[in-house]
Parts: C-alpha cells; sequence; structure tokens
C-alpha cells in the first residue's frame, strides 16, 4: 500500500502539537489539544483507507475505483465520540473555573499532604518513634497520640472528606 | 437451542431503559422499577448464555445479518459470558445498595435523575466490551462505559469531584488515544478490525509491525487496567466518588481492561514476545500497589491501592501464557470483581456507621456493629488469600502456574505474589484493627481539649469536622447487597471445583485460538 505523504505529514503536526497542548495544565488547553489529535488519528484512518476514489456504492463503477467505505465509517463514528466527550469536558473546564477561578488540573490531596509534611518537618500520625523506629500497626497508643493530636490539629490528609 | 438471538440483549437492553429510565425522569420510584428489572433481566440473559456457551461453544450473531468480515459480531465465548454474567450481578448489588443509600446524602443539588440512566449506561459500555468480537466495537464499548463514568464520578460536580474527575478524565483520553491510533494502524496494517480475521492476518505481518501494534494495544489496556506504570491515576480518582460509583468502578472498569488485555494477547498475540515484559509490570504493579495500601490512612484510598496491586496477579497469569496461567487469572478476575467491589461497599456502609473512612477517626467498630465487623472481615480476608476463601485459591492457582513455568522470573513473580499477599493482610489487618478493634479514642469526661481534640472524640458524638456524612445506623436495604455479595464470595469457595472447570475449559478454547475464529468466520478467513 502506498500513503499520502501529505496526509502523513498532517498527521504528524496534528499530533504533535496536540501532544504538547495535552500536556499543560490548563483543562482548555487539554481539551484543544484533544480535538487536534482526535483529528490527527481520523486523518491517520484516511491513510490507512488506501488512495481516494469513486462512492462506494454497490452497482456504481468498478469496485476496484472505489474508496474504501470501513475507514470512512470508524471515523464517523470517531468523530461523534470525540463531540460527546469535548461537550463534557467544556462543561467540567467551565465548572472548575467556576469553583477555583482556573481551570488547572489540581494535584492529589495525597502529594499536597506530604508536600505540607515535609515543610513542616513532620512524621506520620501512625509513625511511632518511642519504640526504636517501629512500625505500630494500632497507632493509637500513648506515644503516637500526642503527634496524632498535632498532626489532626494541622490538617493531615485526613481534612479531606 | 440456539441462544445467539440473546447475544446482543446485554447491549441493547440496558440502552433501551436507560432512555426509558431518562424520559421517566420525573418520578424516582419508576426509575428504580426500570434500572432493576433491566438488570434483573440481565443476570438471567448472562446466566442463559454462559450456560449455552460451556455447553454448544461460542455463541456469535452478527448484527444486521452482515457475515463477520463485513458487519459487527457479539461473540459469547466461554470468557465473555463469564464475566458478563459476574459484572451483572455485581452491578445488580451495587444498584440495590445505592437505591438504599439515597444519593440524597449528597446534597440537595445532586441531580439524582441522571444517576439510573448513566448506571444503565455504563453497564451497556461493560457488556459491549465483553461481548464485541471486533476491535472498532471494543472501542466504542469502552467509549460507552468511560462516558458514563465521567459523568459519575463528577456527580453534583463538586470541588473535590471536579479535581477528582479531571484527572481522570484527562488520563482516560489519553489512553482512548493511544487506543484508536493504534485501530488505524492496525486497520493500515491488516485491512479489517475483526478479531477472529485479524488473528489470522497478524500472524502474517513483519515481526516488527506486530510488536509495534501490541505494543500500542496493551499502552491502552494498561491503562485502563491500572497497571504499573500506567496506575497512578486510579487511586487519587476512585475514593471521591459516592461509594456505589467508586464500587462499581473498582469491580467493573479496570476489569474490562484486564478482559481487553486476556483477549488480544491470547486471540491476536499468542506467542508473544512481551511476556517477559508482561511479568515485569505484574510484579511491580503487585509490589508498589501493595506498598501503597500498607501507608495509607483512609479506608477508601487504602483499597484503592490494593485493587491496583491485585491486578498484577491477573497480568501475572495472562503473562505466563499457559493454559494454568490463563485459567488462574480469569478465575482470579472472576473472585476479584465480587470481592473489591464487596469491601468498597463495606466502606461506603463504615462511612456511613462511623462518619468517616479515615482510619485516624474510626474506632470500636466491633461492639458498635458487629455485622458491620462480619461483612468487612470475610471480604478482608478473602481479599489477602487465606484459606479456605476463594483469594487464597486464586492466588494458589496462579502460584503453582508459576511454578510450573520453572523460569527463574516466574519463580520471582510467585515469591512477589506471597509477599504482596501478606502485605495484603498486614494492611487488612491493619484496617481491622484500627476501625473495630481500637477501643473508640477515649472521651473521659472532661479531658475535651481544645480545639485540636476534635478528631479524637468518638465521632459518633463528634459534630462531623471534615465529613458531612452524619453517622447512622445501617440500612438493611444497604448491608443486604454487601451480605449478597460476601455469599457470592464464599459461594465461589464451596463450588471452586466447579469453577476451576470452568475456567479451565475458557482458558483452553483460549490457548486453542480455533473455537473462537471458527464459530465468527465457519467458512475459514477470507
Amino acid at each position: 500500500m502506498s500513503a499520502n505523504l501529505v496526509l502523513v505529514v498532517v498527521v504528524g503536526v496534528l499530533f504533535a502539537a496536540g501532544v504538547y497542548l495535552l500536556l499543560e495544565r490548563s483543562l482548555t488547553r487539554v481539551l484543544v489539544g484533544v480535538i487536534l489529535i482526535g483529528n490527527g488519528v481520523n486523518t491517520l484512518f484516511m491513510v490507512a483507507s488506501g488512495p481516494a476514489g469513486r462512492a462506494p456504492i454497490v452497482g456504481q463503477g468498478d469496485v476496484d475505483d472505489m474508496s474504501d467505505p470501513l475507514p470512512q465509517a470508524l471515523v464517523l463514528t470517531a468523530i461523534v465520540i470525540t463531540l460527546g466527550v469535548t461537550a463534557f469536558l467544556l462543561a467540567m473546564a467551565y465548572r472548575a473555573w467556576q469553583l477555583n477561578g482556573h481551570d488547572d488540573v489540581q494535584d492529589d490531596v495525597e502529594d499536597a499532604a506530604i508536600r505540607r509534611r515535609a515543610e513542616r518537618d513532620e512524621v506520620s500520625s501512625s509513625y511511632d518513634d518511642s519504640a526504636g523506629g517501629t512500625m505500630d500497626e494500632e497507632g493509637s497508643d500513648d506515644a503516637a497520640e500526642s503527634s496524632e493530636a498535632a498532626a489532626a490539629g494541622v490538617g493531615p490528609e485526613g481534612e479531606r472528606r | 437451542m440456539n441462544a445467539s438471538v440473546l447475544v446482543p440483549l446485554p447491549v441493547v437492553l440496558p440502552l433501551l431503559g436507560a432512555g426509558l429510565a431518562l424520559a421517566l425522569g420525573r418520578s424516582a420510584r419508576a426509575q428504580r422499577v426500570v434500572s432493576v428489572v433491566v438488570l434483573a433481566l440481565m443476570v438471567i440473559i448472562a446466566a442463559v448464555l454462559l450456560a449455552h456457551a460451556d455447553a454448544d461453544g461460542p455463541q456469535v450473531m452478527h448484527v444486521g445479518g452482515w457475515p463477520a468480515p463485513i458487519g459487527i459480531s457479539l461473540v459469547a465465548d466461554r470468557l465473555s459470558a463469564l464475566m458478563l454474567l459476574v459484572s451483572v450481578v455485581v452491578a445488580l448489588c451495587v444498584l440495590v445498595y445505592s437505591l438504599s443509600q439515597g444519593l440524597v446524602e449528597y446534597g440537595p443539588d445532586t441531580p439524582l435523575s441522571i444517576y439510573h440512566p448513566t448506571f444503565l449506561i455504563l453497564v451497556a459500555g461493560v457488556s459491549n466490551a465483553f461481548l464485541s468480537g471486533d476491535l472498532f466495537n471494543l472501542y466504542v464499548g469502552f467509549e460507552i462505559l468511560l462516558a458514563a463514568s465521567y459523568v459519575l464520578l463528577t456527580l453534583g460536580g463538586t470541588a473535590d469531584r471536579i479535581r477528582a474527575g479531571s484527572t481522570y478524565v484527562v488520563v482516560s483520553l489519553a489512553s482512548s488515544i493511544v487506543f484508536l491510533t493504534a485501530l488505524a494502524l492496525v486497520y493500515a496494517a491488516t485491512g479489517t478490525v475483526s478479531l477472529a480475521q485479524l488473528a489470522g492476518r497478524l500472524d502474517e505481518l513483519p515481526s516488527g509491525v506486530a510488536l509495534l501494534l501490541q505494543l500500542m494495544l496493551l499502552t491502552a489496556f494498561a491503562i485502563k487496567a491500572a497497571v504499573f506504570p500506567l496506575s497512578a491515576w486510579l487511586p487519587d480518582s476512585y475514593p471521591t466518588a459516592p461509594a456505589p460509583v467508586t464500587a462499581v468502578f473498582a469491580g467493573l472498569l479496570t476489569k474490562v481492561g484486564v478482559y481487553a488485555i486476556i483477549r488480544t494477547q491470547t486471540l491476536l498475540f499468542p506467542d508473544s514476545p512481551l511476556s517477559d515484559l508482561l511479568l515485569w509490570a505484574a510484579l511491580l504493579t503487585m509490589v508498589i500497589g501493595i506498598l501503597g495500601a500498607v501507608a495509607q490512612d483512609d479506608l477508601k484510598r487504602m483499597l484503592s491501592f490494593t485493587l491496583v496491586s491485585h491486578i498484577g496477579y491477573m497480568v501475572f497469569g495472562v503473562a505466563l501464557a499457559s493454559d494454568d496461567g490463563l485459567s488462574g487469572a480469569i478465575y482470579y478476575v472472576v473472585h476479584h470483581i465480587v470481592i473489591q467491589t464487596n469491601l468498597f461497599l463495606v466502606a461506603g456502609l463504615i462511612e456511613r456507621r462511623g462518619g468517616s473512612t479515615s482510619l485516624e477517626r474510626l474506632g470500636g467498630l466491633a461492639r458498635l456493629s458487629p455485622v458491620l465487623a462480619l461483612l468487612f472481615f470475610v471480604p478482608a480476608m478473602n481479599l489477602a488469600g487465606i484459606p479456605p476463601f476463594s483469594g487464597f485459591l486464586g492466588k494458589l492457582g496462579l502460584m503453582q502456574a508459576g511454578v510450573d513455568d520453572g523460569d527463574r522470573l516466574a519463580y520471582v513473580l510467585v515469591g512477589g505474589s506471597v509477599v504482596t499477599s501478606l502485605l495484603t493482610l498486614y494492611a487488612m489487618a491493619k484496617a481491622w484493627n484500627r476501625a473495630f478493634w481500637q477501643p473508640p479514642a477515649a472521651e473521659p469526661d472532661g479531658a475535651a481539649g481544645p480545639t485540636t481534640d476534635l478528631h479524637r472524640k468518638p465521632l459518633r458524638t463528634d459534630a462531623p469536622v471534615s465529613s458531612r456524612v452524619a453517622a447512622v445506623a445501617l440500612r438493611a436495604g444497604m448491608a443486604g447487597p454487601a451480605a449478597v455479595l460476601l455469599l457470592v464470595g464464599v459461594a465461589m469457595t464451596v463450588f471452586a471445583g466447579p469453577l476451576f472447570g470452568l475456567t479451565d475449559r475458557a482458558a483452553a478454547d483460549l490457548r486453542e485460538r480455533a473455537p473462537y475464529i471458527e464459530a465468527v468466520l465457519p467458512g475459514g478467513a477470507p
């Protein structure tokens, strides 16, 4: 099968731009990236379908002259799916903007808690240093309680609902 | 009798039900009736399909009457039908649980009327993925269930869920893109997307091209199945959703990814050059996942990490690519769907009864609610693999398959799975000790200190600080489904013989490939 060079280059450019945008933190840019890559994949299907030809309708000409109808059907399905996902992502980005004033993808709560602890040089509330540095699975004996209370007061990861 | 007319029903019924439920949006009761009836019907259909697939071989339906390479075929072989049956049973239990839980507790603004239709669409997507005999239709199944899962995960649109949802949606989109690109390349290389036809045509491809296609498909499915190093999204996004939603996601969504890995690895890429890579991925998934679970203080997050960890067992079985390995993997998938869903449902019950899922704040639940203790203890021990539960049998089957393999790496994996099992037991014992056995944090009269002491008061009397869920008594409608799942889990021990017989036959079919291909393409591949 010979591929169409122009289409292949278009696919490459769309993917490159899409991946760049997908790596951004803002959901709106991610959305644009998804749309670009989606179009890139659709074009890739066109590459896969081989040379263009006549409309693939039985009895309207020689079968060898027709273009391959299956990739077009697949692309149509993919376009519809992309449309739905785009609508959802837009709604979600808008909601994130309503709530936070920006639509950035946020850090994991756990990451945030660990960073906060590192800054304050705290240990986990279930870590019991008095028993020679061994972990205590109960995590509630007297030695651990003071640090537990302190940790609870300043809001460790348990602060999340 | 030919049962193939039943094959499309598990996809069509929930979609029709979803439409009906959406139209009946004003009547909560009508919605409930529709979704319960649809799922109950699906359980019956899936059971009939499994019986026929086991007795008469794969049941095939060519949608629209177009024969296989042209039209889309839906295939219910032993593996598909078994997965379908377990999934639908679990989905029904979760639905009944959520009826009773009443999503009302998540605030008056929660759009209740969309919960049931979305849940049914999720089930339709899962069924479509299991039954699909066509790679593109598998993609469509994935997209249906993903779109439904986006909505369920961000239900109500609270700040927490939007945060968790944005990670989940972006990661899922990335995996969909990889899958779709792989599809385009598969079509370019072979000119077909029918699984049965691909099985023959991929063999003829140059090994480099086939390897690339295999890697791309594996990447896409590994993100969905949460195989390390593509698993980091899961523990962050699942715990914030409502309990039934987390439960159904944990039970079904990752397992659809595992199913896709099993299907493509056995049917499309037998004699895979990547089995060593898969074995390493399985080992890392198991060990790193469970280390994450050990470090967690929140029950739901801990369960999310054990979910990731135990995906490793299934990948282990698939990577061995022997009859015993696959059989063990399939048994483990079935076991894990039931047990993990059960545990998440129980976590929802604990949240309701104790007012929190943070192990730091729970305590004394064993005395407070012995029923809840039993509901947690049995599946927890089952997950850890204590004899005689099904978790033990599944792990034993996989380890035997690993030892039979005899390769040094396989022995490492056997060791890794023992360690993982022990650490699972440790994590579960920790949760049990802290939430159930440890006395409720002391409430000495007069000792109630300043505000920093708030968290240490027993939560039943505590004005919830960070958890808005009031601690209330259990309702039979919520405990019931969890108890049913517990019994299903125990039944997998009692009927382990027949079940292992079934998975053995399913694994033999998968390895042989011919039954599937001949059922879909009776005249041989054109």
